[in-house]
């Protein structure tokens, strides 16, 4: 285990969805379920973020958003699509506004699919994202570069 | 007076789960001017009446906004069922109410959180939160979601209440009163909440009544409107019912609304399961909405009133579906409200607001 995957913290941006599964990713670090046992917090800002979770579809206006939280969040990252809207579009898919999930705009590592998403299914989409942080770092460790998105 | 200069609020902001983009125009540390920024959740749902018919666009509205999804699947139905001629059994319509009640609560309580953790009161955030769990609690229980519920249809509701079921209810509500009691005593007692919550943000009542508030934002500037007291569906039969008000006007009489309405929706709650009428749940409905039949409908959302339209062409797909949401009548309060606050209150009074970025944008 490394260090960061003992204590992952998340920043959480809402794309376009319609506010359901952002409620499930609070609920998630709040009593009832507390995400917070494990040592995920919740920031706001993304060079402090190891986790990406990112709720609702992408759409013009806001891929620009997407993509610079991306950004400026340090190597290793691992982003997780939360909710079906994050994973694919789900009931929005063919809307006018809507490009697709947020694998349009920037490398997605988990998916967890639901409408909206428990709060169950996210804490096992961060166990799983944590695994790939670890693989991450450990590649940065021997050496290898970072992809190049 | 320093130079103006231009700080951005958003859309990426840990006050606000949702993306809300405003330009506040500063001069030293107070808001001269504030330009809000909106389309980042527009999806376009009122266009997908051509591709659903009237049964299924039931499912896209109450995605419309997953904290209101109970409110906005209520108000689509009421809507097409008018349209259509439809009436729904009383049971229904109290089970419907019920529902959305609880939602209110739910709703309310996460605001609170929500705002406790805008002043700095994180550990409130987490009460809230906490007894916001019991609520979805009876959710699961009765209709299988947390938080879109998929449990209206047009015609009336897909899932009953059993009488047990329905003390059970009454029962976690008495149960979680006295803890709700005591964070209310907090927030409307505490020192530290009133020093940044009295005084700013103000809305006179008269600005109140030119903006068109609507919702919690509204009464607490002293404007009684509240839809539910028209009485109609199953609000008719309650024994009373006085819309909560404050006549201050500013963030503190907001929370104070709020914080009292929740008890409200408690009582409400209560009183409709001693007294829900036995029968049918759901009637069945045939045929289509009538070629230029048109029907439009109020209902009091957590946030406010929301006004539904519809437009019928003779098929199962509806001509038009429109909907003015709670928040898009509140945003221009809101910008009235940060005129000349200072640069720290911003996010209390956007926060007081209680906006929904995505049922405003759809």
């Amino acid at each position: 285990m490394g260090y960061s995957s003992k204590s992952p913290w998340v920043i959480h941006y809402d794309g376009s969805s319609c506010n359901g599964c952002d409620i499930e990713v609070l609920a998630t670090l709040c009593p009832g379920f507390d995400g917070e046992r494990f040592g995920v917090i919740n920031t706001g800002n993304p060079k402090h973020a190891d986790i990406f979770l990112v709720t609702g579809s992408v759409n013009e206006q806001n891929i620009g958003v997407v993509k610079e939280i991306y950004d400026q969040m340090l190597e290793p990252k691992v982003v997780v699509a939360c909710g079906i809207c994050a994973c694919s579009g789900g009931i929005f898919h063919d809307c006018y506004n809507v490009i697709g999930g947020v694998d349009k705009a920037i490398p997605v590592d988990v998916y967890a699919p639901g409408c909206a998403v428990r709060p169950e299914a996210l804490i096992d989409a961060i166990v799983e994202g944590v695994a790939v942080l670890d693989q991450k770092a450990q590649a940065i460790k021997s050496g290898e570069k970072p992809r190049e998105d | 007076m320093g130079k103006a200069s231009v700080i951005p609020f958003g859309p990426q902001h840990p006050v606000l789960p949702e993306p809300l983009h405003l330009d506040l125009v500063v001069e030293d540390e107070t808001v001269v001017d504030c330009i809000p920024q909106i389309g980042f959740v527009h999806r376009g749902l009122e266009k997908l009446v051509e591709t659903r018919d009237y049964n299924q666009f039931i499912y896209v509205a109450e995605r419309i906004c997953g904290i209101c999804a109970m409110g906005h699947s209520l108000g689509y139905a009421e809507t097409v069922e008018s349209l259509m001629g439809v009436e729904v059994p009383k049971r229904a319509e109290y089970l419907r109410v019920i529902w959305h009640e609880l939602s209110r609560v739910h709703s309310h309580l996460l605001w609170l959180g929500l705002a406790a953790d805008a002043f700095g009161f994180e550990s409130m955030f987490m009460h809230c939160w906490r007894l916001r769990e019991r609520i979805l609690d009876i959710f699961e229980k009765t209709t299988g979601g947390r938080v879109i519920l998929s449990v209206v249809c047009v015609g009336g509701v897909v899932r009953d209440i059993d009488a047990q079921t329905l003390k059970e209810i009454v029962a976690v509500l008495d149960d979680i009163r006295g803890d709700y009691e005591k964070i209310v005593k907090t927030l409307l007692t505490d020192t530290s909440v009133k020093n940044r919550t009295v005084g700013v943000g103000s809305i006179s009542r008269e600005e109140a009544a030119a903006l068109s508030m609507v919702g919690p934002f509204g009464r607490a500037s002293g404007l009684p409107y509240d839809v539910r007291s028209f009485g109609r569906g199953a609000y008719g039969d309650l024994a009373d019912f006085q819309p909560v008000t404050d006549d201050q006007g500013d963030c503190f009489a907001r929370v104070k609304v709020r914080c009292l309405e929740v008890l409200q929706s408690f009582d409400i709650v209560k009183e409709l399961a001693a007294r829900i009428p036995e029968g049918d749940i759901a009637v069945k409905v045939k045929g289509n909405p009538a070629d230029g039949a048109q029907a439009s409908n109020v209902l009091e959302q957590p946030r406010g009133e929301c006004y539904y339209y519809a437009r019928g062409n003779g098929s199962k797909y509806l001509d038009r579906m429109r909907m003015r949401t709670p928040t898009s009548q509140n945003l221009a309060g809101m910008t009235v409200a940060l005129k000349g606050c200072d640069l720290a209150d911003v996010n209390m009074i956007i926060l007081t607001i209680d906006p929904c970025i995505s049922c405003t944008e759809r």
